[in-house]
């Protein structure tokens, strides 16, 4: 094996894409698929004659991008030649087609990529080396079954850790619940709670109102004006089947007036927004602020809503117990215990907004009803996110939209689809959870973790260190989680994390880490029941068939977990007798229990492809029946209200102890952060905010291996051209961008999208560090950190200071 | 077939996805950089900032898809010393590869870099419509793909009847040099052609 621990292809065993093809080739014919296929003309007709008929057939694309986009694969002597999508018909909005974007569009070449794992294998040298031996699939289950079982018996169920991984989340029989089910027949497995996407938001918007809800995207044909924070469907909802087609659809219905508050100038904005009110990254609580300032002045706000159905505006509807000085009313005028009062003046050094657009602005959310706001998941994926998810919500509280058609709680937009059942897994005999994010810690420090400092919950302190990692479909080992070097560190050290393994179908960042590496089958390698998208307006299911056979020795996540229940005693208990086909049957069957006009068998399912039952009549309007009797449908907070003072958060933000400068209040407060736009200290070395959007070249790390997508979209940093200018650098320059952390060096953008003094480069490009630890994949990972928000104990992995200066 | 076939573009539905470009390159298996359609992104606006710390801006940004517009007046045929480039009774433009050398004068010669050259063959290649499609009843490859239906495909003269003949857009360059069939919904941001606010802001990506 090779030195190089950054080329990938040196791992593999020097694999190249022609090696994969004509791998796969062996298996169906003499077909060879190679860049030199098919030509426009003389070439493509002489290729046409020579070929058997095609089959084509339905798949899906699986990855974490919020839709369940239909493909429909055709293959050719056993290979795919060509990727296309759901074609079914298009004129009815209610069943219109889900057409796959330009990733699920490039599967074929993503399948065929290099970096596609071939065999199992096991780490020789140090972990994250990347050095890796071929071993027989025998000896890789005998090796993980063994390592589970000595690990469980010496340390105990709750050092076993199942990572937050979301590579795949379109199967049902092919996805994570497999492996819980044989975890809670062994004994169970430490939890996590939150989630990499929404872990502030989530935490929070329950302390508001009980539950996150929102009202579907299309009943923005109902209101008067929209209002998006950081939301940006164009880029995190790119599925033609999902909501930036409902988005662009319901703008043809209604030209409603749509503002885009955001640091950068984004795709949704280039499309549908009539303004851009560029913001610094983790300030819009502090925008909020001077919008209610401007609402409650000036008579806008809507004091019978507020009294009727709310907790903690003014003294009106305080909960008991709490000292004066305290409601909303208090803290935006100045008459709580900060003394100031939040004026568009105060708030424009903050945010960047001048303080008469920050007027006028709440003129309008004041005085146009019905209005339609809503946040997307970049504002509350902050240090402060907690703060940032609460407030955004008392815009609508303010002036009376919550529950109202048109209208929306300010919550990120609403969804619909079948609940068709997951993979069985009984009930996890382990209680303990700890927050997604500070599972390094509980690697690493686990016995200072405790419910009041770190967020266990289930138990009041973490007794057991986590000591087996199972990472099957994620890249949150190392390239999606912060701070990529200390990450490095702590995985590095097998004496704490005792075994890693890692399921994948490509050598990621993290499958670099792995002691046991283990080849997966894609989506398009396997049969399975897929259902519609977790962000979608529309329920579906698609029931796929193999295309082609799996590459090189991949093998289905479902054999390889019952391959280890096997050798850990408790196969029948967890096959049921069942192979994996007949346990997809099974689950076709239970799905028929929901829906019972499916057909009689799945291979009938099979034969249709996909199948739809279309959206609700009209958009879903969340707590609408709380707006209509909050008596009789109280929302689920102790007052039975929409807290705008939460007593639980002021407990918890009394006897939980937190950071210096970390806070968690009773209100929805702005408060400056470290490494936020306010670290006026910090910005003396690193004088750029930088955060890492999402983008379409990829969604999140998964397609970030394919060159097609590379060559289109290119990953570059943003970086406005006062601020390039400043330091010499123009478009297309290679620059380095760097804190403390770490260094990246990625080409610029040299751009008017994005705000002075703000930075961003796009997240999930492949980690890729070279003999220095200078990566040189642009991956913004390198550069974010590790200390979590206050509340959720959540990512804070957009806010970051940092330098960037010309290579 | 058509008559003349032409492409609309919708740019208020546009989101500059490249979803088209994809679904071109996976049909037609295209090496790197030979791009059939491509899609620019025209950004322009200046950034002012205030005593306050604050900025006002006058930022702007759409996206435009281009592939070939299949001339009236192609130029790329005019050039082509083989005559390997023609357009055919359908209005399509094509290249005949028993005839093109490869000199690369009609890539020259096109406003819209339609004309693609090839390495792998050493010929120029192109859009054609998706002429198998066509012949079928079929979309084009990226008329189908679009996931916002910004994209769409008809004869010119109905889809101007329908939606205007706005070809006067940048970062596109004067129609009358070739009579492109092509129809362009403008958008808010739309700037005229010729307009020296914005700039083509993506060329390493077209």
């Amino acid at each position: 094996m090779s030195n190089e621990k950054s080329d990938p292809l040196q791992q593999n065993g020097g694999l190249t894409r022609r090696e994969v093809l004509k791998w796969s080739a062996v298996l169906g014919g003499t077909a060879c698929m190679s860049g030199g296929g098919l030509f426009y003309g003389f070439t493509k007709k002489a290729y046409a004659q020579s070929r058997p008929e095609e089959k084509t057939v339905w798949a899906t694309c699986n990855v974490n991008c919020g839709s369940r986009c239909p493909i429909r694969a055709h293959v050719r002597d056993g290979h795919l030649v060509r990727i296309e999508t759901d074609s079914t018909g298009d004129n009815d909005f209610k069943t219109h087609e889900i057409r796959a974007c330009l990733r699920g569009r490039s599967t074929r070449r993503w399948i065929s990529s290099p970096e596609r794992l071939k065999y199992p294998m096991k780490r020789v040298g140090k972990r994250g080396e990347g050095k890796f031996q071929r071993i027989s699939w025998e000896e890789a289950l005998d090796t993980v079954a063994s390592e589970l079982r000595r690990i469980i018996d010496t340390h105990g169920n709750e050092s076993v850790y199942c990572h937050y991984a979301t590579g795949v989340l379109g199967g049902t029989v092919s996805r994570r619940e497999t492996f819980y089910r044989l975890m809670n027949i062994l004994g169970g497995y430490l939890n996590y709670y939150g989630s990499y996407s929404t872990a502030q938001i989530t935490a929070a918007l329950p302390y508001t109102y009980g539950k996150r809800n929102g009202n579907h995207l299309t009943d923005m044909v109902n209101s008067k004006l929209v209002v998006f924070f950081g939301n940006n469907p164009a880029a995190t909802r790119m599925s033609g089947g999902g909501t930036v087609y409902d988005l662009v659809h319901a703008r043809k219905q209604k030209d409603v007036k749509v503002i885009v508050i955001d640091p950068r100038y984004t795709d949704t904005a280039a499309t549908c927004a009539d303004e851009w009110i560029p913001i610094r990254p983790g300030t819009d609580a502090a925008l909020v602020s001077a919008l209610a300032h401007v609402i409650i002045t000036e008579g806008m706000a809507e004091e019978e809503f507020l009294s009727k159905y709310c907790v903690g505006y003014d003294d009106t509807t305080m909960p008991d117990g709490i000292p004066t000085g305290n409601t909303y009313k208090d803290y935006i005028l100045g008459t709580g215990p900060d003394k100031t009062e939040k004026t568009p003046e105060w708030a424009e050094k903050i945010t960047g907004i001048p303080a008469d657009r920050i007027s006028t602005l709440g003129r309008e959310i004041g005085s146009t009803k019905p209005c339609y706001i809503s946040q997307g998941w970049g504002p509350q994926r902050q240090a402060g996110g907690e703060q940032t998810a609460r407030s955004i919500c008392m815009l609508p509280i303010l002036t009376g939209n919550v529950g109202i058609s048109g209208g929306n709680t300010g919550d990120r937009e609403g969804s619909y689809g079948i609940p068709f059942p997951r993979m069985p897994t009984g009930k996890n005999p382990v209680s303990t959870s700890i927050p997604v994010f500070t599972w390094t810690k509980a690697i690493d420090d686990a016995g200072s973790m405790t419910d009041l400092t770190d967020g266990i919950k289930g138990k009041k302190r973490l007794e057991t260190p986590i000591k087996f990692l199972w990472n099957y479909a994620g890249n949150t080992l190392i390239n999606q989680h912060s701070d990529c070097h200390k990450t490095a560190e702590i995985l590095q050290d097998d004496s704490k994390c005792e075994m890693i393994v890692v399921l994948d179908n490509y050598m990621t960042a993290s499958a670099k880490f792995a002691d046991i590496l283990l080849p997966c089958c894609t989506s398009l390698e396997e049969e399975d029941i897929i259902r519609q998208g977790y962000a979608v307006e529309m329920a579906y299911m698609v029931a796929s068939k193999q295309a082609i056979k799996p590459f090189f020795e991949s093998r289905s996540f479902f054999d390889i977990v019952a391959g280890l229940a096997k050798r850990l005693g408790v196969e029948q208990e967890f096959t049921l007798g069942m192979n994996r086909s007949q346990w997809v049957e099974h689950m076709y069957q239970k799905c028929r229990e929901i829906k019972p006009d499916l057909p009689p068998t799945f291979k009938d399912a099979q034969k249709i492809g996909l199948i739809k039952w279309g959206r609700p009549d009209k958009p879903k309007v969340a707590f609408k029946d709380f707006r209509n009797d909050p008596e009789t449908h109280p929302l689920k907070t102790p007052s039975g209200k929409i807290e705008i003072f939460s007593k639980r958060l002021w407990e918890i933000g009394k006897t939980w102890k937190l950071p210096q400068g970390d806070l968690i209040t009773a209100l929805p407060e702005y408060h400056p952060t470290w490494e936020g736009a306010e670290d006026e200290k910090t910005k003396q070395k690193y004088p750029l905010q930088l955060f890492g959007n999402h983008y379409k070249q990829r969604t999140h790390s998964s397609y970030g291996n394919v060159d097609w997508l590379q060559d289109i979209a290119r990953q570059e940093v943003w970086i406005n051209p006062l601020d390039a200018d400043e330091r010499g650098i123009k478009h297309g320059d290679m620059v380095r961008v760097f804190n403390d952390r770490g260094e990246t060096q990625i080409t610029a953008k040299v751009t008017p999208r994005i705000m002075p003094g703000v930075t961003a480069l796009p997240q999930g490009a492949w980690f890729k560090p070279d003999a220095k630890g200078i990566d040189k994949g642009g991956c913004v990972n390198v550069l974010t950190s590790h200390h979590p928000s206050p509340l959720a104990k959540g990512n804070p992995q957009h806010t970051n200071l940092v330098q960037v200066a010309k290579l | 077939m058509l008559k003349r076939p032409a492409f609309y573009i919708d740019t208020t539905s546009c989101t500059g996805c490249k979803t088209c470009m994809i679904a071109c390159i996976d049909k037609h298996d295209l090496p790197h950089g030979v791009h059939f359609r491509r899609v620019s992104e025209y950004t322009g606006g200046a950034w002012m900032k205030t005593k306050e710390n604050s900025y006002e801006q006058t930022v702007f940004s759409y996206y435009l898809s281009i592939a070939c517009n299949h001339c009236k007046e192609p130029v790329c045929v005019t050039s082509c010393p083989t005559t390997a480039m023609h357009k055919d009774a359908n209005g399509i433009v094509s290249v005949d590869h028993t005839k093109c050398v490869g000199c690369r004068y009609c890539e020259w010669a096109c406003p819209y870099s339609a004309p693609q050259f090839n390495p792998e063959l050493g010929m120029m290649t192109k859009c054609d419509f998706c002429r198998d499609e066509l012949e079928k009843g079929l979309p084009p490859a990226c008329v189908a793909a679009c996931p916002t239906r910004a994209l769409h495909y008809g004869e010119y003269e109905e889809l101007g009847a329908k939606f205007g003949t706005a070809q006067l857009i940048a970062p596109l360059p004067d129609p009358s040099i070739t009579k492109p069939s092509l129809v362009v919904k403008p958008g808010r941001n739309t700037q005229p052609a010729g307009s020296k606010n914005g700039r083509i802001s993506n060329p390493e990506e077209v």
